[in-house]
C-alpha cells in the first residue's frame, strides 16, 4: 500500500468532493453517501465506512469540505462517544446496527452512567440488570442525562453481580430508549433550565446481544467512554456554529445543531463570562470604585495565567514533550475564574443583582451568571475529585484507605435512594 | 518564547540549578545571613564568573553575554528557589537595567564590562524614608557643581545599599516636582560625604540599607531632568525579575512541605494521604503553575518589546506575591510545630516570600495598577 500525503489526501478528497457533493441532497442522503465512500469518518476502520486514515488528516479532510460547503457527518452529541466507545468495545453486530445511523444523524444517543447515589463515586451505580431467561431486565434510576428525552439508544452503566467487588459487578449495555420500562424526565436546575433529565427503569429489557461488556467488564468499557467525553468536551464547544448558507441540506444542519447544541446554551454564563466584566464595569461607572478595582484585577490576573498555563501545557505536547503539572489544573482552575467572575459581577451591578430576566442587566444574561456559575465546580468531576486527582496522580500523595473496594458490593454501606 | 523553555535554556536551568545546590546549601545559607554584608565577595565572585551570570543580560558590545530577560528570569528563578546569598538582584535586574535604559553608550561602556565581570556589584537607590516606590516622592536633591553633580538628602531600604560598589541614584533638580526634574546619577560606594548603614531585615536573606547623603560627588546618567522613563521601565523590569525569582522560591516551599507529609506518620498513617492535606497541595499547585505562568509571560514579553509591560510587570508581580505568600503559609501549617522552629528551613522560605511581597510595591499596588494601564 503506498504512504498517504498531506497532498495525496487532499487531491483524492477533492477531487470525490467535486464528483459528488451537491447541496441539493438531503442531509441523510448525502450522509450515506459519504458513509459508503468513507470520507465521512476517514479515520475509522475501512470495514466501519471509514479510510484508515491517520487522524492527523482529518483537518486536511474538513479544509476540504470547508472549501466547497460541504456537510459532514453528524459530529456532536453522545453519538460521538457511542461510536467511539462502540468502535473500541463493541461486537460486528453493534457496528453493523449503530455505526451508520450515528453517522447519518439518524440515531441519538444518551448517556446512562451517574445517578442520584452516585455522583464522583460512579463505579458505586446500584441500577440492576438480573438476567430472567433469555433478556437482561433492568431497573433504576440515572440522572443528569443530557438529551434523554430525544435519544434513541442509551448507553448503560448497571449492576449485574452484587456479590463481586464495586468496580467488577459492572456491566456495560445498548439500551433502547422507546420502551415502555423507560420513563423520561427533565430535571430542572436552579438556574431555570432542564439541560438534563431523569431516566427511571422499570423492567426495562435489555436483548442480550446488546450487552457490550463481560459482566465484570462495564467498569473498564466505562472508563473509555468518560475518556472520550474528556477529549472531546473542547472539539463540542468549538463545534456548535452551523454553516449559514442557504438551501435544504443546511437549514436540515441547523435544526439538527439547534436541536444538539440546546442544552448548552447556557455554559458560556456557568464560566462567569469574563469577557463582559470591563464592559459592564464601565457601562455602571464602577470602574472607579478602588474595592471593586482590586477584585477586577483578581479576576483578570486569575484568567489571564490560567490561558497562559493551559498554553504551556499545548506548548509543552507540541514540542513533544511530557507535559507538566500545568497540564492538569486546568478544570479546577475554570471554576475558580467561574467563582471570582459571579463575585465581580454581583459588586458590578450591585442592587440590579437583585433582579432576573428583562428586568435584569443585559436581559437576564448577568443574573444568569449569578445563578449558573455553581455548577462549573461540579459538572464534569467537582473540584473536590480534581484535588485528589491532581494530589494523586501529580503530586504522587497517597489515596486515602479504602473502606468500599475490597468487599462484595452488597455489604458496602450505600445511599438510599427516594424516588 | 512565552509558553515555553528552549533546550538550551532547560539545561542551562539545569546546570545552574546544579551549581546552586553545590554552593548555597542551607546550612551556607544561614551562616552568610548572619553577618552583615549577607554575602562573601570571593566566593560570590568565583560562582558569578565560572556562570558568567551578572552578564546574562548585558550586550556583547558591553562586555555581557547578550541574553534576554528571559534568560535573567531563569537565574533568578533558580536563585530563589535555593535562597542564594548574593548581591544578584541588586546588582543586575536593578543597577545593570538602570544603566542600560538611562545611560549613553559612552557611560554603558565604562560601566557594564566590571559588572560583567562580577569584579563590581551595584545597586538602584530610589526609595526614601517614607519607603515609597513613586519617583514622585522622591525629595533628594542634585545639584550641579562644576563638570559633576553634589547629591543631599536621604536613601533607604536600599538593596544591598551597604555594599555595593556603585549606586545609581534617583535625585530631582532643586523646587521640581512630580516626575519632572528627575535625573539618575551614579556614585562609588565609597564616596566621601555617603554614610552607609545597614539595615535590621526581617528576611535575613534580603539585605537593606539606610544612605545619608552630604554633598556626595555624582556623575549624571543619561539627561539631565529626563530620568522618569527610564526609571519607569527599570522598575517595570525589575518587577519581573523579582516575580520570577519569587516563584523560585514558592516551588521550592511547595516541594519541600510536600516532601515532609508524606514522610510525616500520624495515627498510623501517612499525613499525606488525608484529603486535608492533599486539596492543600493541590491548590498550592495550582497557585504556584499560575503565578510561573505569569513570571515566564512577562519576561518573554520585555525580550519581545510588549506594549503592554507595565501592565504584565505589575501582573506577573501581584500574582506572585499573593501565591508565595499564600503557599508559605500553607507551607508551615503543612509542617506543624516543627514548622515554627528556627532549626527548620521553611521559615528561610517564608520570611523571603513576606519581604518580596512587599518589595518594590504589593499586591494590591499592583493590581491598581495593572487596572490603570488597562482603563486609560
Amino acid at each position: 500500500m503506498s504512504e498517504q500525503t498531506e497532498e495525496s489526501v487532499r487531491s483524492e478528497v477533492r477531487t470525490w468532493l467535486e464528483a459528488n457533493w451537491n447541496p441539493d441532497y438531503g442531509l441523510v442522503e448525502w450522509r450515506n453517501k459519504l458513509v459508503d465512500s468513507g470520507w465521512g469518518a476517514p479515520h475509522w476502520p475501512k470495514q466501519w465506512h471509514g479510510r484508515d486514515l491517520p487522524v492527523k488528516f482529518n483537518s486536511i479532510v474538513d479544509e476540504e469540505f470547508a472549501r466547497v460547503g460541504a456537510v459532514g457527518v453528524a459530529r456532536a452529541g453522545i453519538r460521538t462517544l457511542a461510536a467511539a466507545t462502540i468502535l473500541d468495545h463493541g461486537t460486528d453486530l453493534h457496528k453493523e446496527k449503530f455505526l451508520r445511523r450515528i453517522l447519518t444523524g439518524e440515531d441519538t444517543w444518551c448517556q446512562l452512567f451517574s445517578e442520584p447515589g452516585s455522583g464522583s463515586d460512579m463505579a458505586g451505580a446500584v441500577t440492576r440488570a438480573d438476567r430472567q431467561g433469555n433478556k437482561w431486565v433492568i431497573n433504576g434510576q440515572k440522572v443528569w442525562t443530557t438529551s434523554a428525552h430525544k435519544a434513541h439508544w442509551g448507553l448503560l452503566l448497571a449492576r449485574a453481580n452484587w456479590d463481586a467487588t464495586k468496580h467488577k459487578g459492572l456491566a456495560y449495555f445498548i439500551l433502547d430508549m422507546k420502551q415502555p420500562g423507560v420513563q423520561v424526565h427533565p430535571l430542572k436546575q436552579m438556574n431555570g433550565h432542564a439541560s438534563f433529565n431523569q431516566v427511571f427503569f422499570t423492567d426495562a429489557i435489555v436483548e442480550p446481544e446488546l450487552l457490550v461488556s463481560d459482566v465484570g467488564d462495564g467498569w473498564t468499557v466505562a472508563t473509555t467512554t468518560l475518556m472520550h467525553e474528556r477529549r472531546g468536551a473542547d472539539a463540542l464547544r468549538s463545534w456548535a456554529t452551523a454553516s449559514d448558507r442557504k438551501g435544504r441540506i443546511y437549514e436540515e444542519e441547523r435544526a439538527e445543531v439547534a436541536t444538539t447544541m440546546e442544552p448548552y446554551k447556557w455554559y458560556p454564563q456557568r464560566a462567569g463570562r469574563v469577557d463582559l466584566v470591563m464592559e459592564r464595569a464601565k457601562a455602571t461607572g464602577k470602574i472607579s470604585d478602588p474595592v471593586i478595582r482590586q477584585e477586577i484585577a483578581k479576576l483578570l490576573i486569575m484568567s489571564k495565567s490560567a490561558e497562559w498555563t493551559a498554553r504551556r501545557a499545548r506548548a509543552a505536547q507540541e514540542h513533544g514533550r511530557p507535559q507538566g503539572p500545568e497540564g492538569s489544573l486546568g478544570k479546577l482552575v475554570s471554576s475558580h475564574v467561574a467563582r471570582q467572575a459571579a463575585r465581580v459581577h454581583t459588586y458590578i451591578s450591585g442592587a440590579d443583582a437583585l433582579l432576573s430576566g428583562a428586568d435584569s442587566p443585559m436581559d437576564g444574561v448577568i443574573a444568569e451568571i449569578l445563578v449558573s456559575v455553581p455548577a462549573s465546580s461540579i459538572a464534569g468531576g467537582t473540584d473536590e475529585i480534581q484535588r485528589n486527582i491532581i494530589s494523586e496522580r501529580v503530586l504522587k500523595m497517597p489515596k486515602e484507605p479504602s473502606v468500599d473496594t475490597n468487599k462484595p458490593f452488597k455489604d458496602v454501606p450505600r445511599n438510599i435512594v427516594s424516588s | 518564547m512565552r509558553f515555553s523553555f528552549t533546550p538550551e535554556q532547560d539545561e542551562f536551568r539545569t546546570t545552574l540549578r546544579r551549581a546552586l545546590e553545590a554552593r548555597s546549601p542551607t546550612k551556607e545559607v544561614r551562616r552568610l545571613m548572619a553577618t552583615e554584608a549577607g554575602f562573601e565577595r570571593e566566593g560570590w565572585k568565583r560562582l558569578n564568573q565560572e556562570l558568567g551570570l551578572t552578564a546574562i543580560h548585558i550586550p556583547e558590545a558591553y562586555g555581557g553575554q547578550g541574553f534576554g530577560f528571559s534568560e535573567l528570569g531563569i537565574v533568578l528563578e533558580e536563585m530563589g528557589r535555593g535562597l542564594l546569598c548574593a548581591p544578584y538582584l541588586s546588582t543586575t535586574a536593578l543597577g545593570t537595567t538602570a544603566i542600560l535604559n538611562a545611560g549613553t553608550d559612552e557611560q554603558k561602556r565604562a560601566l557594564l564590562p566590571s559588572i560583567a565581570s562580577g569584579d563590581v556589584t551595584a545597586t538602584l537607590a530610589f526609595a526614601e524614608e517614607s519607603g515609597s516606590n513613586e519617583p514622585s516622592a522622591v525629595t533628594m536633591t542634585a545639584a550641579p557643581s562644576g563638570g559633576t553633580f553634589r547629591l543631599d538628602g536621604a536613601k533607604s531600604f536600599v538593596l544591598d545599599g551597604h555594599t555595593s560598589d556603585l549606586i545609581v541614584v534617583l535625585a530631582r533638580r532643586a523646587g521640581s516636582k512630580g516626575e519632572d526634574g528627575l535625573s539618575l546619577f551614579t556614585v562609588q560606594g565609597d564616596a566621601p560625604g555617603l554614610t552607609r548603614r545597614a539595615l535590621k531585615t526581617m528576611d535575613e536573606t534580603r539585605k537593606l540599607a539606610h544612605l545619608t547623603f552630604r554633598s556626595v560627588e555624582a556623575k549624571l546618567l543619561g539627561k539631565e531632568g529626563a530620568a522618569a522613563a527610564p526609571f519607569a521601565k527599570t522598575m517595570q523590569q525589575a518587577l519581573i525579575c523579582l516575580a520570577n525569582e519569587m516563584v523560585g522560591s514558592a516551588e521550592r516551599l511547595r516541594e519541600d512541605a510536600l516532601a515532609y507529609v508524606k514522610m510525616r506518620m500520624q495515627f498510623g498513617r501517612s499525613i499525606a494521604s488525608f484529603q486535608t492535606t492533599k486539596n492543600k497541595a493541590a491548590d498550592m499547585l495550582v497557585d504556584v503553575e499560575l503565578a510561573k505562568s505569569a513570571a515566564y509571560y512577562a519576561a518573554a514579553a520585555i525580550d519581545e518589546g510588549d506594549e503592554d509591560l507595565p501592565a504584565l510587570a505589575s501582573l506577573a508581580k501581584a500574582s506572585a506575591a499573593d501565591a508565595s505568600v499564600q503557599t508559605a503559609i500553607h507551607a508551615v501549617q503543612m509542617h506543624g510545630g516543627i514548622g515554627f522552629t528556627w532549626d527548620n528551613d521553611t521559615h528561610l522560605w517564608f520570611k523571603r516570600a513576606k519581604s518580596s511581597e512587599i518589595l518594590f510595591g504589593d499586591a494590591n499596588e499592583h493590581r491598581e495598577k495593572m487596572m490603570q494601564h488597562w482603563t486609560h
